[in-house]
C-alpha cells in the first residue's frame, strides 16, 4: 500500500468579485508515493505545490479526485495522528511560548503530560530550539519559527511527514539541519514528502521526483533515473596523446579541450559507444584517465519540463 | 470531548493572558467609583442604582467580550492561518469550533462571577454604611440572592451572543461578523413588538415579513428580567426556565450551522 496516493486531483479556485471564475489551480494530480520514501515535490512559483499540500491535509476541497494517505481518505481525523505537517511560512500563536505551543499539541496528539513534556524536550532540542523554548514565539525570528513549525509537524513520529517549502526562511546551517533531519526520517522509516523549489535539497535528499508545472504534472520518477535517461554524452580524458594522434584528435571528435600535465578532454556525443572509443585510442598509444556521463543537471531538466508546461485553462 | 476540552483550556489562557482581566478591573473601578458619587447624591434610591448599574454593566461588559473575542475566535485562526497548526491535529473542525466556543463560555462564566462578586461586594458594604431607617424603605434587600436570576438568564444571553458571533465567523469578515452579531443584538432585544406588528399596520405581506423575522431572530427581551429583579418584584421560575430552554435551543441551532458551514470550508 503507497503512503501517499493521489487520483486525478484537481483545484478550482473562483477568481474574481463580480464575475467569479473558476482558475484551475491543480489539474489532474495524480502522484503515489510509496511508504519511506523521501519525495521531492518540485515546481516553479504558483506550481500548485501548495495546493496539493493543502488538499492532501483537506484544508481545502478538491474540485474532483481523491486522494488518500495511508490507505485512509484524507480527512480521516484518526490518520492525523500518524503523520506530521509543516505548513508554508507557518503562524503559530505569538503569546505562547514554543514549548506551551508544542505541549498543547502534543496533548492533541494524545500524550499525557508527562509524555508531552519528554516528547517536547526531544523535538525541541532536535531542531535546536532547546534554549529558546521560554521564549514567546512574538520573540521569534522567521526561521525560528520555520524550526518550530518542523517540531510540531516531527512532534508525533509520523509515519509520514509532509513539509511545504521545509528549508524556507533558513540560514545555510539551518538548511544542512534540516537536510539531516530528513535523512533521519528516512533512516527511521519515515515516509517525507517535500515541496521545494531549490534543487540541490532535491537532488541531495529524495529517492524520487516530481515535476509539477502550469498546475499539471510535468514528469516524475527516480532521479537517476529521469537525469539518466537525459544523457548529454560523456568527457573522456586521455594523456600520453602521441603526436600522431594529437593532430588527428580534433578532426575525430569535435571537442578537444587541452588541460593540465599533458591531458586531453574530449567530448563524446551520448551514443558514441565509449568502449569502442576508449580501446581504439589506447590501441594509438594514449592512456585513459577518467570517463564521466554528462548529464543534465535536475536544473537544466526543470527548465526544460517547466518551459515546455502548456498554460493551465482559466475561465472554464 | 478531550480535544474539545483542550481547545477550550486554550481559549480560556489565551484570554486570561490577553484582554479580559483588563475589562474586569476596569468594571470593578467604574463600579465603586460610581456607588461612591451616587450614594452621595442620592438619598434611599442608592441601592436600586447600584444595582441597576451594576447589572446594566454587568450585561454589557459581557456582550463586548462576547462579540468581540467571539467573532476573532475562528477569524484570527484563519486569516493568520495558523488553522492549518490545528486542523491537521487529530483534531475534527467540529471540535475545533465547540472547543473554541466551550472556551469563550469557560471566560465569560469566569468574567461574570468576578463582576458579580465585585457587585455584591459593594452592595455589602453600601448595606453596612447606610442608616437603619433609611435601610426599612428600600423595596428588596441590599445583598439579594434574587439578582442572581438576573445574572443566569444574562450568562444565557451571552452564550446566545457568543453562539450568533461564532455562527458569523464562520463565513463572513470580522467587520461584518461583528456588525450582524451586535446589529441581532439590538434587533432581538425589541423583536418582541414585531409579533404585534399586526395592530401597527394592517399589509398582510408586511405583516407576515414580521412574523418571520420574529421568529428567525432571537428573541432576546425575556433575558432581561434587571428591572424586576432591582425592585424586588418576584421573577416566575417557569420563566426562567422558558427562557434556559429557548436559549439552549437557539445555540444548539446556531452551533450545529456552524459547524456545517466551517466543515465544509476551504482555507486558503
Ligand atoms: N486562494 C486562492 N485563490 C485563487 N487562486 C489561488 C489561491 N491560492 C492559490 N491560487 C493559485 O493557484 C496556483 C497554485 O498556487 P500554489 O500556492 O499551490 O503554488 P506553489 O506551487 O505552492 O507556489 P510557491 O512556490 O510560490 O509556493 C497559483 O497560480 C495561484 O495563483
Ligand atoms: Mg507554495
Amino acid at each position: 500500500m503507497p503512503a501517499i496516493e493521489t487520483e486525478a486531483l484537481t483545484k478550482d479556485y473562483l477568481v474574481g468579485f463580480w464575475r467569479p471564475r473558476p482558475y484551475r489551480a491543480l489539474d489532474g494530480m495524480t502522484l503515489s508515493v510509496e511508504s519511506g520514501e523521501v519525495f521531492g515535490f518540485l515546481g516553479p512559483n504558483g506550481a500548485g505545490k501548495s495546493t496539493t499540500l493543502k488538499l492532501l491535509m483537506q484544508l481545502i476541497f478538491p474540485t474532483s479526485g481523491s486522494a488518500r494517505i495511508l490507505g485512509s481518505p484524507v480527512g480521516d481525523v484518526a490518520v492525523r495522528r500518524r503523520i506530521g505537517f509543516l505548513a508554508e511560512n507557518p503562524y503559530y500563536y505569538d503569546y505562547l511560548t514554543a514549548e506551551e505551543l508544542l505541549t498543547y499539541f502534543a496533548r492533541l496528539f494524545g500524550y499525557t503530560s508527562a509524555e508531552a513534556k519528554t516528547r517536547v524536550a526531544s523535538v525541541l532540542d532536535q531542531v535546536g530550539l532547546g534554549a529558546e523554548r521560554r521564549m514567546r514565539l512574538r520573540s521569534f525570528s522567521k526561521g525560528m519559527i520555520q524550526r518550530v513549525g518542523l517540531a510540531q509537524a516531527l512532534l508525533n513520529e509520523p509515519e509520514v511527514v509532509f513539509l511545504d517549502e521545509p528549508m524556507s526562511g533558513l540560514d545555510p546551517l539551518g538548511r544542512r539541519d534540516v537536510r539531516d533531519l530528513i535523512l533521519g526520517l528516512r533512516k527511521r522509516g519515515c515516509t517525507v514528502f517535500f515541496s521545494s523549489h531549490i534543487l540541490s535539497d532535491a537532488e541531495a535528499l529524495c529517492d524520487r521526483v516530481a515535476i509539477v508545472a502550469q498546475g499539471k504534472l510535468a514528469a516524475s520518477g527516480r532521479l537517476n533515473a529521469l537525469l539518466a535517461f537525459e544523457l548529454q554524452g560523456w568527457e573522456l580524458v586521455i594523456s600520453n596523446v602521441p603526436e600522431a594522434l594529437a593532430a588527428t584528435l580534433p578532426a575525430r571528435f569535435g571537442s578537444v579541450t587541452s588541460l593540465s600535465h599533458g591531458r586531453v578532454a574530449l567530448k563524446l556525443a551520448a551514443d558514441a559507444e565509449p568502449d569502442r572509443v576508449i580501446s581504439t585510442l589506447r590501441a594509438e598509444g594514449a592512456s585513459v584517465e577518467s570517463l564521466n556521463p554528462i548529464r543534465h543537471s535536475l536544473e537544466d531538466f526543470f527548465m526544460q519540463h517547466v518551459r515546455s508546461a502548456p498554460q493551465r485553462a482559466t475561465g472554464l | 470531548m478531550r480535544q474539545i476540552w483542550l481547545g477550550a483550556n486554550a481559549v480560556f489562557r489565551e484570554s486570561v493572558r490577553d484582554r479580559v482581566p483588563y475589562s474586569i478591573v476596569v468594571f470593578a473601578v467604574l463600579m465603586i467609583a460610581a456607588s461612591y458619587l451616587i450614594s452621595q447624591l442620592t438619598a434611599g434610591q442608592d441601592m436600586k442604582i447600584i444595582k441597576d448599574l451594576g447589572l446594566a454593566a454587568l450585561s454589557i461588559f459581557g456582550l463586548l467580550i462576547a462579540v468581540f473575542i467571539g467573532v476573532g475566535l475562528v477569524t484570527k485562526e484563519v486569516e493568520k492561518r495558523s488553522v492549518y497548526g490545528l486542523l491537521t491535529k487529530p483534531l475534527s473542525r467540529a471540535e475545533f469550533l465547540l472547543g473554541k466556543y466551550a472556551g469563550l463560555v469557560m471566560t465569560l462564566a469566569v468574567n461574570l462571577a468576578v463582576m458579580t462578586a465585585a457587585l455584591y461586594a459593594v452592595l455589602f458594604f453600601s448595606n453596612l454604611m447606610a442608616p437603619e431607617g433609611l435601610r426599612q424603605s428600600w423595596e428588596a434587600p441590599a445583598v439579594d440572592p434574587r439578582m442572581l436570576t438576573a445574572i443566569v438568564l444574562i450568562f444565557a444571553e451571552l452564550m446566545l451572543v457568543t453562539a450568533l458571533a461564532l455562527f458569523f465567523s464562520t463565513f463572513t469578515s470580522p467587520l461584518w461578523a461583528t456588525l450582524l452579531t451586535l446589529g441581532l443584538w439590538v434587533a432581538g432585544h425589541f423583536n418582541s413588538d414585531l409579533r404585534n406588528f399586526g395592530t401597527v399596520v394592517d399589509s398582510a405581506p408586511v405583516i407576515w415579513l414580521a412574523r418571520v423575522i420574529y421568529y428567525v431572530i432571537p428573541n432576546l427581551a425575556p433575558f432581561d428580567v434587571k428591572g424586576e429583579v432591582v425592585h424586588g418584584i418576584h421573577v416566575a421560575a417557569r420563566h426562567v426556565a422558558y427562557t434556559l430552554a429557548y436559549a439552549a435551543v437557539y445555540i444548539g441551532l446556531l452551533l450545529t450551522a456552524s459547524v456545517t458551514i466551517f466543515g465544509r470550508r476551504d482555507f486558503k
